[in-house]
């Protein structure tokens, strides 16, 4: 079936420690594959941005060689654009130089052209030109408790972005650090950690410190989020200003994935780990498990995952789209990638044997949004190398 | 007029409009740091590829003056007389 006649079709962008693969589907069942874009540099972050009848996929690209960089694509991959002078670079007086962007965050519908990013050294930023150009957000970089900020096994970055519908509560999160919330749209920022284990530190629970893995929101109650810690899931319902713990039924508290639904209330992924210290599926058994009722109860959900994986699944190596039912994806550092077209019910792999997957993200893309062209027409290389 | 060549590495020609060399003048010695922003004035992404935005070489950029790496000398302060090559080379890493 052609593009042209087809009224939404999805596109699934995998970030691996060696490059990007861009696959294309109608039915999120038959992948068309492109890739390898940007080979030998690293992909830990991907935005795909669907607003204003444009899909445009953003990429946080490192080498290990020649740095960081943000790159853009409007076709699908098919050519790419690095600003001239830069997407992200650190002003001056900061003294410091951007090592890697964890995170590419685009902004609600109703701010069109705003895209979030988080990087490492930690540090938030804010494009309002679609992630062309970044400035760093002065608040959280002079923040007070930068200095004891510290830095997880990955590196010391803000990594995760949450920024409510009205635009004005953004919440962050950081290793280590916790997490950090601005009332004011990302003027001011304050720790809200209240409730989160640090149980590596001498007081478990200081007012910041904490190494919160990542953080989602729940799409239908407006000030509840969830976090995977390291150790420990929670969730708030004051908008940070109290976690509580829902990691009962699950078969291990530890993980980087969190997941929340686009639209209904209640609904979360995680993908548990056995230990920070034993980093495998628990039991060496894959499984992702989902809430439907905010954490009170969970959901082994393991149909079509092998009988058998020791690779652990990273915090950004796992998505949602937003399509009914919503798909779900996530990679592992093993270089496999399974979807799901129904919640997590069914998985099936779609990709394996590409390098650590870092980076995992989906959007459902309406035909408009590519130009006028068909997905299979603007990836020409798709078939061949995905075949 | 007396010149300083900087020989770029193939992965990185690309970004200097395909040029495997990159020329300036000299009239007497000027610093590596100098140098290369001289050299890459025209090319900004290339600039970014060899040092961040501190100025700063990146980790895995080395820099030849006279067979020495600069880290050794005094690096992008070191100095490198008219009619000298500089080569630029990426270091051996990665996995």
């Amino acid at each position: 079936m052609g593009g042209m006649t087809t009224a939404e079709s999805f596109v699934l962008a995998i970030g691996t420690k060696k490059g990007l693969w861009l696959a294309t589907s109608q039915d999120r069942r038959q992948w068309s594959f492109s890739g390898p874009h940007f080979l030998m540099s690293e992909i830990p972050s991907i935005g795909i941005d669907t607003r204003a009848g444009r899909t445009r996929i953003m990429v946080g690209v490192r080498s290990e060689h020649w740095g960081p960089t943000v790159a853009h694509s409007d076709d699908l991959g098919a050519t790419w654009t690095e600003p001239e002078q830069g997407a992200i670079a650190f002003p001056e007086d900061a003294g410091a130089a951007v090592e890697r962007i964890w995170q590419i965050y685009p902004d609600a519908e109703s701010r069109p052209g705003v895209v979030w990013a988080g990087a490492e050294p930690i540090s938030v930023w804010k494009s309002t030109d679609g992630g062309e150009h970044f400035e760093l957000n002065r608040g959280l970089w002079d923040h007070p408790h930068r200095s004891d900020w510290g830095a997880g096994y990955g590196g010391a970055a803000a990594h995760s972005i949450v920024v409510n519908p009205a635009g004005d509560n953004v919440h962050v999160a950081m290793s280590t650090g916790g997490v950090y919330r601005s009332l004011d749209g990302g003027t001011s920022w304050e720790a809200r950690n209240k409730g989160i284990s640090a149980y590596f530190m001498p007081d478990p629970n200081p007012e910041f410190g904490q190494c919160v893995h990542k953080i989602a929101a729940d799409a239908a109650v407006d000030g509840r989020l969830y976090a995977q810690n390291h150790h420990g899931v929670y969730r708030t319902d004051d908008n940070g200003e109290n976690w509580e713990s829902i990691a009962e039924g699950l078969p291990a508290d530890f993980g980087f994935v969190m997941l929340t639904h686009p639209r209904r209330e209640g609904t979360a992924w995680v993908v548990p780990l056995k230990a920070d210290g034993e980093r495998i599926p628990p039991d060496g058994k894959l499984a992702v498990h989902r809430t439907d009722d905010a954490g009170a109860t969970w959901k082994r959900l393991d149909s079509g995952l092998p009988e058998h994986e020791y690779n652990s699944v990273l915090r950004d190596a796992a998505a949602v789209d937003s399509a009914e039912p919503a798909g779900v994806y996530f990679g592992t550092r093993g270089g496999t990638v399974f979807a799901s077209a129904d919640e997590g019910e069914t998985f099936a792999e779609v990709a394996s044997h590409l390098p650590d997957v870092l980076c995992v993200r989906s959007a459902v893309i309406a035909g408009a949004g590519l130009n006028g062209t068909s997905a299979e027409a603007a990836v020409p290389e798709a078939a061949a190398q995905g075949a | 007029m007396p010149d300083i060549r900087v020989v770029l590495p193939s992965v990185l020609q690309p970004l200097a409009g395909g040029h495997s060399v990159l020329i300036s003048d000299a009239d007497g010695p000027v610093t590596v740091g100098s140098l290369l922003d001289s050299v890459t004035g025209e090319y900004p992404v290339l600039a970014r590829r060899l040092r961040d935005e501190t100025g700063a070489l990146r980790r895995y950029v080395n820099v030849y003056v006279n067979g020495d790496e600069v880290r050794r000398l005094r690096g992008l302060e070191t100095e490198v007389a008219a009619g000298q090559e500089v080569l630029v080379i990426q270091s051996v890493a990665g996995g």
